[in-house]
């Protein structure tokens, strides 16, 4: 029996999150997991978005930011904070629809200036308005521990572990839904527009709403893993919803390869751990990074996945060409 | 009766008229023909019929609707498919993918549903796998399903588009130039494939340079040159008509003709 793409997701997300448990030797190691699979979560957002549908956005850590702000600020006033992390996705959700709609209709770097104006505007906010986001300094994120919650179903784990597991847990969960997504009529309907949106609409895909559709689901993703990270760190600052933030997020799809849920999750990884372990090489950080990225785009531009499955592929074919001719000859 | 009626479509690119007052009509069962020497403005008409650009004049009926300046998308609710003259198929899909996107019409199935794969998704999915499986195969291009579009070949990826606009379930077809770059087995199995479509009742309207499959499988050919019809009729009067053969078939055209006479 062949498995299903969804189910093969399934395996190979959890077994990696399993993976990360059984070799980390220290809760320094579980924080950078942890961060990590919120990364990789957000990410998978940008797949739907710039894999699926191929719309750049530089503004989606204004999501982001929403979704964590959300729970930070709600559980002030009594609401509980999953009740909050709803209402942030639910925030972003509304915000995605009413300003996709306008700014969809623009393509290329026209789009990409205008989702960075929205994200700007966003970052500005929370910036400013310190009153109610404590400004620059950001703000303490109480009111819900992922240890208590897994020692409610009966598992008693350090606080690190507990929720390196939760986001491993939904990042999971995030990746079998976006490959449900593309293998549904909705997929399909993106992955076309992807290539021509005149083909597309001529075989009745309304464009602007399929778009705006995708761009509501990648704002979903953010203000979630957004939501993760304020909680799992426990405070959160106005550069969650920073222009680096934003460009950061594009670049792990892009390095990782923004058309596979797969290459979400190496160029989160990449991107993520990476930085941590440079650290010792402080000075050099920026520049290895930088490296890696030019190098990629330079010889693989579908990113690091496609292009070793490519590899992989061809080894296999080249593999079987071999046995053959040894056979014949 | 006609399905498909066109009046006086006009539309200019800067100081150019490329198309300008043209209609024509076309029926169920038939395949009406477009042609006309190069820059004529036959893709630009096609493109005004089904939506991608909005004419400044004219209008466009459906089964006696009027359905001027509505979007492609909703064009093709309406009945409407074509290929593309410029091959617009998805290259980073299968080919089995390609023609499956055109199923996306009797897709019903909304976005939770497919986020979470439901049941009911997944089933849809399965009978668009099937039905465009089938396509596939009338359309010669079976054995490819599992191909990757982009390494198709140009006379396939033309089939390929036949394909996915057949199974939108289309009662009006707009096929531009399906046979360039065909060899001449390929084009007679071109010829039958329209023939088999048009046979089936569905209204079929062709742009082809290949005056042998025109003459040969036309109920009615409209001539355009320089974005004005100068002619239309049935291919016999076609044949004869002097303006024709002096603005198309009088330079390269004139003795393909007569050896399609012969
Ligand atoms: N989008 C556009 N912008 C500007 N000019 C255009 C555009 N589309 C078509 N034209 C011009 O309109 C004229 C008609 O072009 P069209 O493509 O309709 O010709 P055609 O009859 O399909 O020719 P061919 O047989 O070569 O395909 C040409 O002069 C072309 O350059
Ligand atoms: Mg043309």
């Amino acid at each position: 029996m062949t498995l299903g793409p969804g189910t093969r997701t399934f395996l190979v997300f959890a077994a990696l999150v399993v993976l990360g448990a059984l070799v980390f030797p220290s809760s320094f190691f579980y924080r950078v997991g942890t961060l990590v699979w919120i990364n990789t979560l957000a990410v998978t957002g940008m797949v739907v978005l710039l894999g699926y549908v191929g719309l750049v956005s530089l503004g989606h850590a204004g999501f982001f930011a929403i979704g964590a702000y959300a729970t930070a600020l709600l559980p002030q006033y009594g609401v509980p904070s999953g009740l909050a992390m709803l209402a942030g996705a639910a925030g972003a959700a509304l915000l995605a629809a009413l300003i996709g709609r306008p700014i969809l209709k623009l393509s290329g770097y026209y789009l990409a200036i205008a989702t960075l104006g929205l994200g700007m505007l966003i970052w500005m906010v929370l910036s400013k308005e310190a009153w109610l986001t404590g400004g620059p300094d950001g703000m303490t994120v109480t009111g819900f521990s992922a240890r208590n919650l897994l020692k409610s179903v009966g598992i008693t784990l350090k606080t690190a572990e507990a929720w390196y597991w939760l986001c491993g847990a939904v990042a999971t969960l995030g990746a079998v839904l976006a490959v449900n997504l593309g293998q549904s009529s909705a997929g399909r309907a993106f992955r076309a527009i992807h290539d021509s949106d005149v083909a597309a609409a001529s075989l009745g895909v309304d464009v602007a709403r399929a778009k705006s559709a995708a761009f509501v689901i990648s704002a979903v993703y953010a203000a979630v893993a957004g939501a993760l990270l304020a909680l799992a760190n426990g405070y959160i600052t106005p550069d969650a919803g920073g222009f680096m933030h934003s460009v950061e997020l594009v670049t792990m799809a892009v390095l990782g390869g923004a058309a596979s849920v797969y290459g979400a999750l190496v160029g989160a990884l990449i991107l993520t751990a990476l930085p941590q372990v440079l650290t010792v090489f402080a000075e050099y950080e920026h520049m290895v990074l930088g490296a890696i990225m030019v190098g990629t785009m330079i010889a693989m531009r579908r990113g690091l996945v496609p292009a070793l499955a490519g590899l992989l592929a061809r080894r296999r074919a080249a593999r079987r060409a071999g046995r053959l001719a040894r056979r014949v000859s | 009766m006609s399905l498909l009626e066109v009046s006086g479509l006009g539309i200019s690119f800067g100081g150019l008229r490329a198309v300008d007052g043209v209609g024509f009509t076309a029926r169920p069962g038939e395949v009406t023909s477009i042609i006309g020497p190069n820059g004529a403005g036959k893709t630009t008409l096609f493109n005004l019929v089904s939506g991608v650009y909005i004419a400044d004049a004219g209008a466009v009926r459906i089964a006696g609707r009027e359905v001027t300046g509505l979007p492609p998308h909703r064009l093709a609710r309406a009945g409407m498919a074509r290929t593309f003259q410029n091959l617009r198929v998805f290259p980073q899909m299968t080919a089995l993918e390609n023609v499956m996107t055109g199923c996306h019409m009797a897709e019903r199935a909304g976005l939770l549903a497919g986020l979470f794969g439901l049941p009911g998704s997944r089933a849809e999915t399965a009978r668009s796998r099937e039905a465009a499986a089938a396509a596939l195969t009338r359309t010669g291009l079976g054995a490819l399903a599992g191909r990757e579009a982009a390494a198709l070949s140009y006379g396939q990826l033309k089939r390929l588009e036949i394909a996915r606009a057949l199974v939108t379930g289309c009662s009006i077809l707009l096929l531009d130039e399906p046979a360039a770059g065909c060899n001449a087995v390929e084009t007679r199995e071109i010829d039958d494939l329209i023939h088999a479509i048009a046979g089936e009742g569905r209204t079929v309207v062709l742009i082809e340079h290949d005056m042998r499959l025109v003459m040969r499988i036309s109920a009615r050919i409209l001539v355009l040159d320089q974005g004005r019809r100068i002619a239309e009729g049935a291919p016999e009067e076609i044949r004869e008509n002097p303006r024709v053969i002096e603005a198309y078939l009088g330079a390269h055209g004139a003795a393909e003709a007569r050896a399609a006479h012969a």
